[in-house]
């Protein structure tokens, strides 16, 4: 059964990397052809996959549900589009080296944080770190002292509200409620160019394949069990002998990053980030991808991102009164009937056709804590009449 | 307002006394001359006779002076080639002619035809007065004397500050006499320091040399911000005698310290207003999430529908109760407790209740019916904020120092959360209800087996909590915005507020409410809102380094879960 489900996420990977493109570099009009349109919009909701995939492996298999993901999601988008800023030069609207919201602002002078990213090695390194120390830092503090559960969320909200407020400043440089746009070309490769958006989309193919492998090695790792208990029952991971402070820690950086991964592979593709990508709402956005997609799953998240993000281009376009309603609608439905999303769904209905069909990967979270709740505690002895 | 406007009219005789007896030196006939002047063409000659009219303070030549300002002075030609001036009315269209009655310009009395009717003339065989635009600067202090002349002994106390701070902008000699006259008879304190602030700013600008080094000394010794400006001029002006600007200078460092010092005051009160709002919303929060480990998200539309409540009843008011418009406030606020804490009610009995023991889940549940609420009374309201009127007893407010005024609005509003948390005190340590709930709150298990019926003190109690946001959001719609997005603005900051008083304490969330509160707005004028926000969640990040569970941590040893 195992090698069935390994060869279905190899043909899965295949169609997405080589036979979507191939598809979109068939010559026009033939039938069988994926507009440019189509592959761009695909390749950002696979850009959004690997962001989901990164919440999936902190709330999904860890318990620790962080409202602040767009944080790092701008972190890593900005940095990439910081570079790209860069790289227009002198063919931007003013001609000047300077990005044009910088002439516009009258900053004469390039701000010394900025001058890093004319490296694309750079770039491309601190798309990794910066999120990486930012999310160490945020999470050694609060993990540390044990901040846990709803309130963990609140501060991470409180983050995303006052990074939001922060990128909306012009005075940090960084182009405020316009954010960074009019971007170029990508390191030296025409962006208007349906070549260039093509390896995008590849690009962006690959990483979510690394991502998906890499989440995958976590949780299969001891590590990863000792997160799923530390889901389960924290204080026995605890009196155990582990530091889950330490594993959080560990688990946040690593969704931090590939939230980073995500954002930058985002710009190039939608040629635009604003603070609007980082705020409260969106941040929230991310979490139901993976709840509607199914969490504690590792394809769960992948299929929300892509489900939701449809649904949302196909209703903002048609009916943009309803898409709210629909989202907060979406938040009720799930929590109230499909707490396992679609796949952890699917799975337990091929689970139950036939016993030792498919076995779900880890179990739905609050599973283990429900049976705990039901049963009697065995410790506890028999009331005895004196 | 209609008593104290007759009181006024009928004191008028005995307050244009002084000004009868000042016109006894301008004779009719002199007056007659000055009217006929206003009509030349020589806008030199108009000036010097509209400032002529104006000086002898008769009160019948005010009318002219308006109309002047207006431009409805017009000239019409008498038979036997004698020209007169006169006031014109309101406009009458008859045919495709524009008729005007006619009015006389001493005392503006209706001119009658030969009929006995009053004359209606066609606008277009009269010739029309130019006043220009150095004419109607020049009459306007005079006119000011006059309106001044009236206000100052106006019953209302805010109506005399008001005319004795505008005349002393405007005002010359004439008018220092008026406000000299007015000073030993008032009695409020305010308008007497409105009147001196007068005399003297209006001394500053004409008074002899001598007199204006008093001026001076005065205004810095009464601290008045409204001398401020001309003051600094003086102070910079190489051109002042040395003696002036000295004084001058010394006057505007003690005004400008003083200026520091009530700013601070200020600051200080808009703080304590916004810590209770914050507070009526985190005390809903705290106990809710006490007692069910639940955090409501949906706290802040909760709010929201509370402020619209309000918007409905101030429309209602208007519609079918016109006249007690003012007193709408008043329903209004129960109203939205009610609307609230039903909508709380619905939610938990609905929902909320089904997720017991899943607190993440309840957190994503209400966001996504925050939402829909949010979306639903935009939808249904219009994106664009609504607009509340202030009822009139909560407008204006206590002046305390000077250049400080405590806002009745927001005096109400630290009112409101005061007695809230006092009510919310007796409910929870002084009846039977508190005991369940805090019975509930410590072990909810025990507490069911002694046969509290736990649901439905969860139901009640997020009932209350939810009532007292849609408190918070009709208390709001005073001092704020009123839109769909008025609960996100808000939910935030209140989450701090729990998170940092910690669970279910009263004296934490007041501590901490105060605390946030008071912080937005020490650093919101020196570092802008933005980052007094952020530097907030650093602090509050900070702090719980230090105390993981809020200030006011539960004693004892025990793990959750």
């Amino acid at each position: 059964m195992r090698s069935l489900e390994r060869w279905g996420l190899l043909a899965g990977a295949l169609a997405v990397v080589v036979v979507l493109p191939t598809l979109n570099a068939l010559p026009p009009g033939s039938p069988l052809r994926v507009s440019d349109f189509t592959l761009n919009l695909f390749g950002k909701f696979l850009a959004y996959a690997i962001l989901a995939l990164g919440i999936d492996l902190i709330w999904g298999y860890t318990g620790v549900l962080s409202l602040g993901h767009g944080v790092f999601f701008g972190l890593g988008a900005y940095a990439m589009g910081m570079h790209l800023m860069l790289e227009i030069g002198t063919r931007s609207v003013y001609g000047n080296v300077l990005p044009d919201f910088m002439v516009w602002n009258q900053v004469t002078e390039l701000p010394l944080f900025w001058k890093p990213f004319y490296s694309a090695p750079f770039t491309l390194l601190a798309v990794f770190v910066v999120p990486a120390l930012f999310a160490y830092v945020f999470g050694y503090l609060t993990f540390r002292s044990r901040i846990r559960g709803v309130y963990f969320s609140i501060i991470t909200q409180a983050l995303a509200l006052s990074m939001w407020l922060l990128f909306n400043r012009n005075a940090m440089n960084l182009g405020g409620t316009n954010g960074l746009s009019g971007f170029k070309s990508v390191f030296g490769f025409t962006l208007n160019s349906a070549a260039t958006q093509r390896g995008l989309y590849i690009v962006t193919a690959l990483c979510l394949c690394g991502a998906f492998l890499l989440c995958r090695w976590i949780t299969r790792s001891p590590a990863g069990r000792v997160l799923i208990a530390i889901r389960d029952s924290e204080n026995r991971v605890l009196f155990s002998g582990y530091s889950p402070a330490a594993f959080k820690v560990f688990v946040f950086v690593v969704s931090a990053v590939l939230a980073g991964v995500a954002g930058a592979l985002y710009v190039p593709q939608v040629g635009i980030i604003t603070p609007a990508k980082i705020g409260v709402l969106p941040s929230i956005e991310m979490i139901i991808w993976v709840a509607v997609g199914g969490r504690g799953t590792l394809l769960g998240p992948v299929v929300g991102a892509l489900g939701v993000n449809w649904l949302q281009s196909l209703l903002t376009t048609h009916y943009p009164d309803l898409w709210l309603l629909v989202l907060g609608g979406m938040f009720v439905a799930v929590v109230l009937f499909f707490p396992d999303g679609a796949v952890g769904t699917v799975q337990k209905l091929i689970a139950r056709m036939g016993p030792g069909a498919g076995v779900p990967e880890a179990g739905h979270p609050e599973e283990g804590r429900r049976a705990e709740e039901a049963k009697p505690p065995a410790e506890v002895p028999p009331i005895q009449a004196r | 307002m209609w008593r104290s406007l007759l009181l006024a009219l009928a004191l008028l005789p005995g307050l244009a006394a002084p000004a009868v007896a000042q016109s006894a030196g301008a004779s009719p006939e002199a007056i007659a001359k000055h009217i006929a002047d206003v009509a030349s063409a020589d806008s030199a000659v108009q000036e010097g006779a509209a400032v002529a009219l104006g000086k002898t303070g008769d009160r019948k030549i005010l009318p002219l002076l308006e109309a002047l300002r207006e431009g409805s002075v017009y000239v019409r030609s008498l038979p036997g080639g004698k020209k007169d001036t006169v006031i014109v009315g309101d406009k009458v269209s008859e045919g495709d002619k524009t008729l005007v009655p006619l009015f006389t310009p001493y005392g503006r009395e209706p001119i009658a035809g030969p009929d006995g009717k009053p004359l209606l003339v066609d606008l277009s065989t009269l010739e029309e007065v130019s006043s220009g635009r150095s004419l109607r600067i020049a009459i306007r202090p005079l006119i000011d004397a006059f309106s001044g002349q009236t206000d100052l002994v106006n019953q209302d106390p805010a109506a005399r500050r008001a005319a004795a701070t505008k005349m002393a902008y405007t005002g010359d000699a004439a008018t220092l006499k008026l406000l000299q006259d007015a000073l030993p008879k008032e009695t409020d304190r305010w308008v007497r320091f409105a009147l001196e602030e007068g005399v003297a700013l209006i001394r500053l600008r004409v008074g002899d040399p001598a007199e204006r080094v008093i001026a001076a000394e005065t205004l810095g010794r009464l601290r008045s911000a409204n001398a401020m400006e001309p003051l600094y001029q003086i102070a910079g002006d190489p051109q002042a005698p040395p003696a002036l600007a000295a004084a001058a200078q010394v006057a505007v460092k003690r005004i400008e310290r003083w200026g520091l010092f009530t700013q601070a005051i200020e600051i200080a009160f808009q703080g304590l207003s916004l810590s209770s709002i914050l507070l009526l919303m985190a005390l809903g929060l705290a106990i809710v999430f006490g007692l069910m480990g639940v955090i409501n998200m949906a706290h802040g539309e909760l709010m929201a529908l509370g402020a619209y409540a309000t918007f409905l009843m101030q429309g209602w008011f208007a519609t079918y109760f016109p006249g007690s418009f003012d007193y709408y406030f008043l329903v209004a606020l129960p109203f939205s407790f009610l609307v609230s804490a039903s909508a709380g009610f619905l939610l938990e009995r609905g929902v909320i209740r089904f997720l017991y023991g899943r607190p993440l889940e309840t957190l994503l549940l209400t966001w996504g019916v925050s939402l829909m609420i949010q979306q639903g009374l935009r939808l249904w309201f219009g994106a664009a904020n609504v607009d509340v009127t202030s009822p009139r007893w909560l407008s204006g407010g206590i002046p305390v120092m000077i250049g400080v005024q405590l806002p009745y609005n927001r005096l109400f509003i630290i009112g409101l959360a005061t007695v809230s948390v006092g009510a919310m005190y007796l409910l929870l340590f002084r009846t039977d209800w508190g005991l369940r709930i805090r019975a509930v709150t410590q072990n909810r298990g025990m507490a069911a087996c002694l046969g509290v019926r736990a649901r439905w003190v969860d139901a009640g109690t997020f009932a209350l909590g939810a009532g007292l946001a849609g408190l918070a959001g009709g208390a709001i719609t005073q001092i704020g915005n009123v839109g769909p997005e008025l609960g996100q603005n808000y939910i935030v900051d209140s989450f701090m507020v729990v998170v940092t008083g910690g669970v279910g304490k009263l004296a934490g969330s007041i501590l901490a409410a105060i605390g946030i509160g008071g912080l937005n707005k020490i650093i919101e004028p020196g570092m802008g809102a933005v980052f007094g926000k952020v530097l907030i969640l650093v602090l509050v990040i900070l702090f719980i380094q230090r105390r993981p569970s809020g200030l006011f941590a539960t004693k004892g040893r025990y793990a959750e879960s």
